[in-house]
């Protein structure tokens, strides 16, 4: 049987990625990747070969939507457009907009279909929120003591609970939510990344927070897996282990510069207005409180664990952009 | 479980065997000089394990512990009985009286399992801990993590060493004339836990943490300023300024007591309430006698003078 896959959020790294790979899937007949705005210029600004993938450009906040998975015959979608930063040219509401109405619009779209039979949706680890009232470590079935109440991590509850309402109305199809932690790996450009780019990383006074990647590569494998077998379910996905922020920062070899929380935050509404790096209130709770998640779920249902570590996925990061510990390469 | 790492060069060193860096190496002894340079280019490159809890077991034991066990040996003058009871390894729940008004003897029984028993000791702390900065990231540093069902249980089916003080701010905060006097154990989650994980309690008995800073009195409208659980008065606090948070130098005895197992119980029995509130009563009393008996056998607070 070939399959047709519609790909959501393509223009971005880790979407485009994904196109490539089950593109190269003889299995695969056609895929279809849409996006907002069209994939980066293969010469000019580092995208990635989308081999035989068909572009539609489309906004998810539309119906039009609807008439891509109908025309095409679309049986396995992989939803990946979730936006983890308000652009600076649009802000926050436009965001809200493209990740909450732009979900319902595409399982709105699912659900009339007669063809899908399966659908990926990519979330995230920050639905777990981070307090110093919740477990050390999160398992898919935690409801956290704080569920978060801003931004990103809200619209991928909010995701999270449109994608459960599909589930039950269409028990018929394979509906997997991925939640991933964040993305680390050279290609990845998000608020965590650029944040470790800086020359000075501002830390919160008197916290070091856990935190835990997941390499691009391997989130690359579980989504084209997830795309071509059924694994129904919520999943956790993060590279083994964690690494303390300060262990992040020694490994970057930059200063660090710890600020009592207060001042975290002006400094962060200050920075934002620059639009460089994003300090949100719930990125001053995570620099405070960190997040872990437990993996087992994940590597009982694939079979194999992620190839980097936590560290492992940070240190390839590093070397990407050229970043050593004090006293040097690292080997 | 510790992390693995992707270099494979160290061994990968179970937390829970509580390893002495020091101690490696066949016969001939190591260069102290190299592995001071070896310890600080590891801090400085981050490039060192903590497990998923946050636990930095060589942090702990090269630097924390080594600036409390001064504290243990000479001021305290602490001394560890029937450490037979504490199991070589595998899980299992030290439950211990608290007291004191700083929780200073959940330090010093770390250090007595750490040191004489050679296991790592995860505490359960309140959630004020892990609010509050530096203290949040030590604790976890050195361990520890927030008491809760499901952090309790992880820990037990890691075959972790973990540790309770039911009493809480109940006890740790009570007055001096209610010293060695066991207040209520909680909602006996902690027995539930072990029942779940089939692995065996050992009560345990501290005595010396009453007479650190007698607590004489409280100031309630600070600690609500404060969002603390109370702010205490001594007699040498706040009177002496930061001279009175000097501990007294009290004599501590800790002993560890028989297991109780659970391991007989179905897992499901920490789903019956009546046994779990029995099975804590029973640890409840076990603590008590073992602390009056601690208490005779040690004599005066402050040998040799009163």
């Amino acid at each position: 049987m070939t399959h047709t896959v519609l790909v959501t959020g393509v223009s971005r790294h880790i979407g485009a990625r994904l196109a490539s790979v089950l593109a190269a899937d003889p299995e695969i007949g056609r895929v279809i990747g849409v996006d907002t705005v069209p994939p980066p210029s293969l010469t000019r600004d580092g995208g990635i070969p989308l081999g035989r993938t068909e572009f539609v450009r489309v906004d998810l906040r539309s119906p039009d939507i609807a008439q891509v998975i109908a025309a095409a015959d679309i049986d396995t979608v992989v939803h990946m457009s979730l936006v983890s930063a308000p652009s600076r040219s649009t802000g926050r509401a436009a965001m809200k907009e493209h990740n909450v109405i732009g979900t319902m619009q595409l399982l709105g779209a699912c659900q009339r279909s007669a063809t899908v039979r399966r659908v990926v949706v990519r979330s995230t680890t920050a639905v777990y929120g981070s307090s110093p009232y919740d477990p050390a470590v999160f398992t898919e079935d935690l409801e956290p003591h704080h569920s978060p109440d801003h931004g990103y991590a809200k619209d991928a509850v909010e995701v999270e609970g449109y994608v459960r309402g599909f589930a039950r109305r269409r028990p018929d199809v394979c509906v997997s939510l991925l939640r991933f932690a964040n993305f680390m790996g050279p290609g990845v450009d998000s608020p965590l990344t650029r944040y470790f780019t800086q020359p000075l990383l501002p830390t919160v006074l008197g916290f070091d927070p856990r935190l835990q990647f997941v390499h691009e590569d391997d989130a690359v494998e579980v989504l084209s897996r997830m795309a071509t077998e059924d694994h129904p379910g919520t999943f956790n996905v993060a590279g083994a282990g964690v690494l303390l922020l300060s262990q992040c920062v020694r490994r970057a070899g930059r200063p660090a510069l710890p600020l009592p929380s207060p001042a975290f935050r002006l400094l962060g509404n200050a920075v934002r207005g620059a639009g460089l790096v994003e300090y949100s209130p719930e990125q001053l709770r995570l620099m405070s409180h960190g997040r872990t998640v437990d993996t087992s779920a994940l590597e009982r249902e694939l079979g194999r664990r992620p190839k980097f570590t936590t560290a492992a996925a940070f240190d390839d990061f590093l070397r990407s952009r050229g970043l050593y510990a004090l006293g040097g390469a690292r080997r | 479980m510790s992390v693995p790492r992707d270099d494979g060069q160290a061994p990968v060193v179970p937390i829970s065997a509580a390893p002495s860096y020091s101690a490696d190496g066949g016969g001939d002894a190591p260069d102290p000089v190299a592995e001071l340079l070896a310890f600080l280019r590891r801090r400085v490159t981050g490039d060192y394990e903590v497990d998923e809890f946050g636990y930095d077991a060589e942090l702990t034991d090269k630097v924390l512990l080594e600036l409390l066990r001064p504290l243990y040996h000479h001021w305290f003058r602490v001394e560890a009985l029937e450490l037979k009871n504490v199991p070589e390894e595998g899980g299992a729940l030290v439950v211990a009286n608290h007291a004191g008004t700083l929780p200073v003897d959940a330090l010093m029984m770390q250090v007595a399992l750490h040191d004489e028993a050679g296991r790592a000791l995860r505490l359960l702390g309140a959630d004020l801990v892990y609010r509050l900065p530096l203290l949040s990231h030590l604790s976890r540093k050195t361990g520890h993590t927030l008491a809760c069902r499901e952090d309790a249980d992880r820990l037990l089916r890691r075959g972790e060493l973990v540790g309770v003080f039911p009493e809480g701010f109940k006890g740790v905060g009570k007055p001096f004339s209610e010293r060695y006097k066991l207040q209520r154990f909680g909602r006996g989650g902690f027995v539930a836990s072990a029942i779940r994980a089939g692995v065996p309690i050992v009560p345990t008995a501290i005595v010396g943490s009453e007479e650190i800073y007698p607590k004489i009195g409280e100031v309630p409208f600070v600690a609500r300023l404060l969002g603390l659980p109370y702010v205490p008065i001594t007699p040498f606090f706040p009177l002496l300024g930061p001279l009175g948070l000097v501990p007294l130098p009290s004599k501590w005895l800790i002993e560890f007591g028989e297991p109780i197992r659970t391991d007989e119980y179905d897992p499901g029995a920490a789903d019956d309430p009546m046994l779990v509130f029995n099975l804590t009563d029973r640890v409840r009393e076990v603590i008590q006698q073992m602390l009056d008996q601690l208490r005779l056998r040690r004599g005066h607070a402050f040998p040799p003078f009163l």
